[in-house]
């Protein structure tokens, strides 16, 4: 070897030939690709949809969670909820006649949760009761909550106007009331319903403020598949006994202005309850502690009921449940993703494998000219990671429309995480590697002689 | 006398045809020297294409020596073996053999792309060879928008693309009519008379005429090593 190779390994030495070669085989790369352009495309499909779809799927899946979290969130990670459940045995005898129906949270309970307890920093007992709520003409069926003060940073809900009551006003129990979300325009079609009055029964209260909304999703309408059951679950934490809208007036108020039994008139018969509190909120100082606590109570409501009158919901459970779940949908993602990149990568193999036959004499008149059986599989090589991360890329874009067209029309959230796209597009470069080898070995081992001699 | 710039020694190519043995050169011994206008003759399947294929390091002897400008080749490595095609070899094939997808610059431009000469150079260089094949109006074009002759002069432009030692023709004009194949052979005799050595296999003896020396193959032997002035 001599004069003519040391110029040449000085050059590749200085790696100007090797960055220049890879731009050229790219070029030309493209430019095959170009030539077969139906051909390329429905190739890629396969890469396409597999990308698109590991994207879409995790900006829903992200979506879904997001919401599922969010709504478990507001409901206090540090927080316990005590609900009263109607015992379904009690549910079955309703239909006899002036049977009061007595179950649920008693104020025994609340006082004997803050004495055993000492790692509970405040309760929140809430009473609920359905009512109509009028203003002149217009009537609105309501949940009234009968509350303490500490409601708002309690459940992560505040006044979006006016305020909320105070302390004074719930020891004095006098009429004043916030509204929830949504409800003045109802009760309110015209003027701001601040300081004016609404009637529930008898009873004039003064209105003093306006509720934000509860979450994004009130009452969780749109929670479809993942995350179904702790979005449901959420939900009936969130609302009462499902009236549309809710109304919040002091807790003391309440007990008087209603007294502890609920007379209902339904289809004839009367039935009526007897329910101290519907709810109560315990807030756990430390997070750690919110399990033990979560055990503690339970314990402590289940020797005291001998009925199974309430529920306990604890969001920090109901928020690693959703962890839990969303664990498993990537899996199951990620499981969907790998088998239709595979499918695509072993459709492009395939393609490949044929172009390789298909140009058997390019090869061969290649060789002749001098090409080492690298630059064969380069060729064939860059030629494959073209045309997959083409795919990729088709696919990215496709991932990304996907899921906002989704939002748009399904009103679904989804996000979008930032790596999603570059891991998606990564691993469809990957894929033309792996796929693109075999073929590229292929055509860079066929002998040159035969090769020129193929028809 | 000139410099022996390629010899063969007792070179034998066996093939296996199933199970069957087929030997299509049977000890060939030849020596080449610069600027040489040779024409290789005889009757199909004696072995021609073997014996161009060797000698354009395509292919490997069976048996015997290959030594190429000073150097045995017969037993290179296949990466040597292709940069030694693609900086000492030219070829021209009877069906020209050209890269569909690329114009006729690029392809002109294939050995020096394998040589990594830089674009520039390249392009210089196939602008020039493509103005010496008489084909300067057709840069651009596509080989199926070329006749034959075109064609065929493309593939002798790509063939000189890296200033080879040896230019081997297999058949060059065996495809095309006697216009377009005397063009050839015009060609092929202005490279001849540049000092290009220059090794043709050919079945026609009018176009053996203009060869100095014509080297008789039958059954894979030389018959007959005839020089002429
Ligand atoms: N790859 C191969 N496998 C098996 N036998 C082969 C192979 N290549 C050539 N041969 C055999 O070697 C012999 C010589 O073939 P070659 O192609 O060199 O003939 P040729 O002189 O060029 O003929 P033609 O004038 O028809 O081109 C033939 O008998 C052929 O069948
Ligand atoms: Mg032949």
């Amino acid at each position: 070897m001599s004069s003519y190779t040391s110029a040449a390994t000085i050059r590749q030495l200085l790696g100007l030939t090797s960055v220049q070669r890879l731009v050229r085989t790219t070029q030309l790369g493209f430019k095959s690709l170009w030539l077969r352009k139906l051909r390329s495309l429905l190739t890629v499909l396969g890469i396409v949809f597999g990308v698109c779809s590991v994207i879409a799927m995790l900006a829903i899946g992200e979506g879904l969670s997001y919401e599922a979290q969010e709504q478990i969130r507001r409901l206090g990670s540090n927080n316990i909820i005590v609900r009263s459940v109607k015992p379904p045995e009690e549910r079955r005898t309703t239909s006899e006649r002036s049977y009061v129906v007595e179950y649920g949270i008693t104020y025994e309970d609340i006082n004997r949760i803050k004495l055993t307890i000492p790692s509970v920093e405040i309760l929140v007992p809430s009473r609920n009761i359905r009512k109509d709520v009028w203003n002149g003409v217009h009537r609105v069926d309501c949940d009234v909550v009968g509350t303490v003060p500490w409601y708002q940073e309690m459940r992560n809900h505040h006044v979006e106007r006016g305020r909320f009551f105070t302390e004074e006003e719930l020891a004095s129990s006098v009429n004043v009331c916030v509204l929830g979300h949504g409800l003045p325009a109802s009760l309110f079609p015209i003027d701001d319903p601040i300081g004016k009055t609404v009637r529930i029964d008898g009873d004039y209260y003064q209105v003093i403020g306006v509720m934000e909304p509860k979450s994004r999703q009130a009452g969780g309408s749109s929670s479809s598949g993942f995350g179904e059951q702790t979005n449901q679950e959420a939900a009936k934490a969130n609302s009462g006994s499902g009236a549309p809208f809710e109304m919040y007036i002091p807790l003391n108020a309440a007990k008087n202005r209603f007294g502890e039994t609920i007379v209902q008139r339904s289809s004839g018969s009367f039935s009526a309850e007897r329910v101290e509190l519907h709810e109560a909120t315990v807030k756990v100082k430390n997070i750690d502690d919110v399990v033990e606590t979560w055990h503690i109570i339970a314990d402590l409501m289940s020797r005291n009921h001998k009925k199974q009158d309430y529920d306990i919901i604890v969001p920090l459970d109901l928020l690693r449940q959703a962890e839990r779940t969303k664990r498993i949908f990537n899996i199951v993602l990620g499981a969907i993703a790998a088998i239709s990149l595979l499918v695509g990568g072993i459709g492009i193999m395939n393609i490949m494998l044929a172009t390789v036959t298909e140009r058997t004499r390019e090869i061969g008149i290649r060789r002749a000219l001098g090409a080492k059986k690298r630059d064969i599989v380069m060729q064939f090589l860059i030629e494959t990671v073209l045309l997959s991360a083409t795919g990729g890329v088709i696919g990215v874009a496709l991932g990304l429309a996907i899921p906002q067209i989704i939002s748009y029309f399904a009103e679904l959230k989804t996000i979008i995480a930032f790596w999603s796209p570059i891991v998606a597009f990564t691993i469809s470069g990957v894929v033309g590697i792996i796929f693109g080898i075999y073929p590229a070995m292929r055509a860079a081992n066929m002998d040159p002689v035969e090769a020129l001699r193929h028809e | 006398m000139a410099d022996i710039i390629a010899q063969i020694v007792e070179v034998r190519k066996r093939y296996m045809m199933g199970l069957v043995e087929v030997e299509a050169l049977r000890g060939v011994s030849l020596d080449f020297r610069q600027g040489e206008y040779i024409t290789i003759m005889g009757p199909s399947g004696c072995g021609k294409s073997t014996l161009l294929n060797l000698l354009g390091c395509l292919d490997r002897p069976t048996d015997g020596q290959y030594i190429l400008g000073g150097e045995d080749v017969s037993t290179l490595d296949d990466d040597t073996l292709s940069s030694i095609r693609g900086k000492r070899i030219g070829f021209v094939f009877q069906s020209y053999n050209l890269i569909q997808q690329l114009n006729v610059l690029e392809n002109i431009e294939v050995p020096l792309y394998y040589q990594g000469r830089p674009d520039e150079e390249a392009r210089a260089i196939a602008t020039e060879l493509a103005v010496r094949v008489g084909l300067g109006e057709r840069l651009e074009h596509r080989p199926y928008e070329l006749s034959g002759g075109q064609q065929q002069r493309v593939a002798v432009a790509r063939a000189l693309a890296n200033d080879p030692l040896i230019i081997l023709a297999d058949e060059p004009t065996g495809n095309l009519d006697s216009t377009s194949g005397s063009d050839i052979l015009g060609v092929f005799d202005e490279l001849h008379r540049q000092g290009k050595t220059l090794i043709m296999v050919t079945h026609s003896d009018e176009v053996s005429e203009r060869a100095q020396r014509v080297i008789r193959l039958r059954d894979g032997k030389v018959e007959r090593d005839e020089r002429r002035n």
